[in-house]
């Protein structure tokens, strides 16, 4: 009977739990390396890049794959996250001892700010569609960059001064400069654990996975299959739109907290917040399968790997890369050889796995 | 500086990304992807130039021609290669293909090249034009404006006279329309890569010559402000990447004068948010009709 129950179980719900068991399953034998001494310290310091680009990539999935428009600006998201909470841990660093407490309002203050400049963004790309959505994403991304690094805030003991001069006002004594343009954050408290990080990737899974099973996600996925009759059978384009590019924005916001909490200086350069990062992110959405939440923790999990695995290849390292890249690209999706990708494919397929995969592709 | 020589230095900017938005605008056009990697193959162009001239002696015509050879050669086999198996697969895919080869492209340099960014010498050798005496043009400047106008003619031309620019036209208003009626998709296409990244060819020049810096990282930021271009012209629209170009080239420099030098990237980019706001689909972009 028992077997019998398991059957009934949804498949999405089943898929659901795969993806639950894959990540905690990865978690316990991480912990279980770092803790006999087994996994290098290289290995371990990865742990919380590894969870912080696949909240990147679970997040940007539910706007790529699950809303179907394409954003290039997911890292804006991610560095208005990240200069929110980190400003915030530097001005209370002397007022709250808790680090605990610390970093869970300063997770809070990274998530709220990227969810509402999330807002910020969407509500004008309502108007716009497929490629112009896409560099609207792009310019938001690369604004938010341009201004984040011209920003000055200074603190004393009296209070602070906020804005684009990068010479303090004369008045103010005993100057800290919390935000100094494009010197960044200084000194920003290592609150980044991993298995804080690893938290966050759970709470990440569970909203993205319950939303997108959920009304509210069968909505969004209407919306990506026909508009229009999405439309016409009364679902609100506006509302599922903004919903799903806030949540979106938002745990890129907290893959930001977790970013910078990690690093002690923090500033913007278009190698962590510029369009080639979104790029990155897009990466790991496109090769785990656009839609596939599971998909994008995998791919995520291996491509923060394989390239400081590649780094005895030195200069070579990001050529290899590249080469890969390319070549799973025409692998996985080129129609001229869909005959071999078959045959290869079945060699791999396993009777289970093909089990909970063929009844939803969708949301996994 | 004077508001006439802002003015024509951002023309002059502005015709290298028209130069090269009409690369990414008419790959979009007859593809329907957006081509990642074009900004480097004129960071290629520029280290071919560096290289024939610094390293083989070369003369600077030399140097361009071999530049603009190599860039078309190198589109060609790009889209050989990369594009063409992924020809009738989502346009996200070819997208990211497109990104991989961006990444070569660069990664190859820098494993070739070295990482550090070199002088580029100075290959137009064209006197300062003085006006007066407050307002003088330099001379890259007049090349500049003068070899795009002339490359915008001989385009425009030859996509309204030629028989392969009309196979082009007919190819990116319906292609299987175009197929039957007998053009060759194919040759076609590799007409498109060869014609805009010919055009990279002449851009990466004139870019180095107004810029004398060459690195493997040259090829990007131009490259994302020359799509930005396309795309506020309207992309897939060849007027408009040149319209496009030549606004985003004067707004920046003008941003860079009155506004401020470090927000200047801030302050195009919420102008391109503006402009499509306004008129989603660019400047001289078509109206997309739905169909129920």
């Amino acid at each position: 009977m028992k077997t019998n129950r398991i059957n009934h179980i949804k498949p999405q719900t089943k898929s659901t739990f795969i993806t639950f068991a894959i990540a905690i399953g990865a978690f316990a034998l991480s912990q279980t390396l770092i803790a006999t001494g087994k996994m290098g310290n290289q290995m371990a310091g990865l742990m919380v890049p590894i969870c912080y680009n696949v909240i990147l990539a679970v997040s940007l999935n539910l706007t790529v794959g699950i809303l179907g428009e394409l954003s290039l600006g997911h890292a804006g998201f991610m560095c208005v996250g990240a200069f929110a909470s980190s400003v915030f841990s530097v001005l209370v660093k002397d007022d709250l001892a808790s680090g605990l407490l610390r970093f869970a309002l300063a997770m809070l203050i990274g998530a709220l700010t990227a969810a509402l400049f999330g807002l910020i963004v969407g509500i004008p790309v309502l108007r716009l569609q497929g490629d112009y959505l896409a560099i609207v994403t792009l310019a938001f991304g690369e604004i938010i960059k341009n201004i984040v690094s011209n920003l000055y805030l200074f603190k004393d003991k009296n209070g602070f001064v906020f804005g684009v001069s990068r010479t303090p006002p004369a008045d103010l004594t005993t100057v800290e400069k919390v935000l100094n343009g494009p010197n960044g954050v200084t000194g920003i408290p290592k609150s980044s654990t991993f298995t804080i990080a690893f938290v966050m990737v759970l709470i990440t899974l569970f909203v993205v996975t319950n939303l997108v099973n959920s009304r509210a996600g069968r909505a969004i996925k209407s919306i990506r299959d026909n508009r229009i009759a999405a439309q016409s059978v009364g679902i609100s384009i506006p509302k599922y739109k903004l919903l799903a590019l806030v949540i979106s924005a938002m745990f890129a916001g907290v893959a930001g907290v977790l970013y910078s909490h990690s690093l002690t200086i923090l500033t913007a350069t278009s190698q962590n917040f510029g369009y080639n990062m979104s790029i990155m992110i897009l990466v790991y959405v496109v090769l785990g399968g656009i839609g596939s939440i599971r998909g994008s923790m995998i791919a995520a999990t291996l491509l923060t790997i394989l390239p400081e695995k590649l780094r005895f290849l030195s200069d070579k390292r990001m050529l290899i890369y590249a080469i890969v890249l390319i070549i799973i690209m025409l692998f996985n999706n080129s129609p001229a050889i869909a005959g071999i990708r078959e045959k290869v494919r079945r060699v791999f397929r396993v009777k289970i796995l093909r089990k909970t995969n063929t009844p939803a592709t969708e949301g996994r | 500086m004077s508001f006439i020589s802002y003015l024509l230095n951002g023309i002059s900017l502005g015709s290298i990304y028209a130069l090269i938005a009409l690369g990414y605008t008419m790959v979009y056009g007859i593809a329907k992807m957006l081509n990642f990697a074009h900004g480097d193959v004129i960071m290629v162009g520029g280290v071919i130039a560096y290289t024939a001239i610094n390293s083989l002696g070369l003369s600077p015509y030399l140097a361009v021609l071999a530049a603009i050879v190599t860039c078309t050669v190198l589109g060609i086999t790009i889209e050989k290669i990369a594009y063409k198996p992924l020809r009738g697969a989502s346009s996200l895919t070819v997208l990211i293909t497109a990104i991989g080869v961006s990444y070569f492209l660069q990664n190859f340099v820098l494993w070739q090249f070295g990482s550090n960014s070199k002088n580029f010498p100075s290959v137009v050798r064209f006197p300062t034009w003085q006006i007066n005496e407050s307002l003088s043009v330099d001379g890259v400047t007049t090349v500049t404006i003068v070899t795009a106008l002339i490359i915008m003619v001989a385009l425009t031309l030859f996509i309204k006279k030629s028989k392969p620019g009309q196979a082009m036209l007919a190819l990116s208003e319906d292609r299987g329309a175009a197929q039957l009626m007998g053009v060759n998709v194919n040759r076609t296409v590799s007409l498109t890569f060869a014609i805009g990244s010919a055009l990279a060819g002449v851009a990466s020049v004139l870019l180095c010559s107004a810029y004398p810096q060459i690195s493997y990282q040259t090829g990007a930021m131009p490259g994302i402000k020359a799509f930005v271009a396309a795309v506020f012209g309207g992309i897939g629209s060849i007027p408009g990447a040149m319209i496009g170009g030549v606004l985003l080239g004067v707004i920046e420099n003008m941003s860079k004068a009155y506004i401020s030098t470090q927000m200047s990237d801030a302050v195009v980019f919420g102008i391109l948010i503006l402009v499509l706001l306004v008129k989603p689909t660019g400047i001289l972009g078509k109206k997309i009709h739905e169909k129920v």
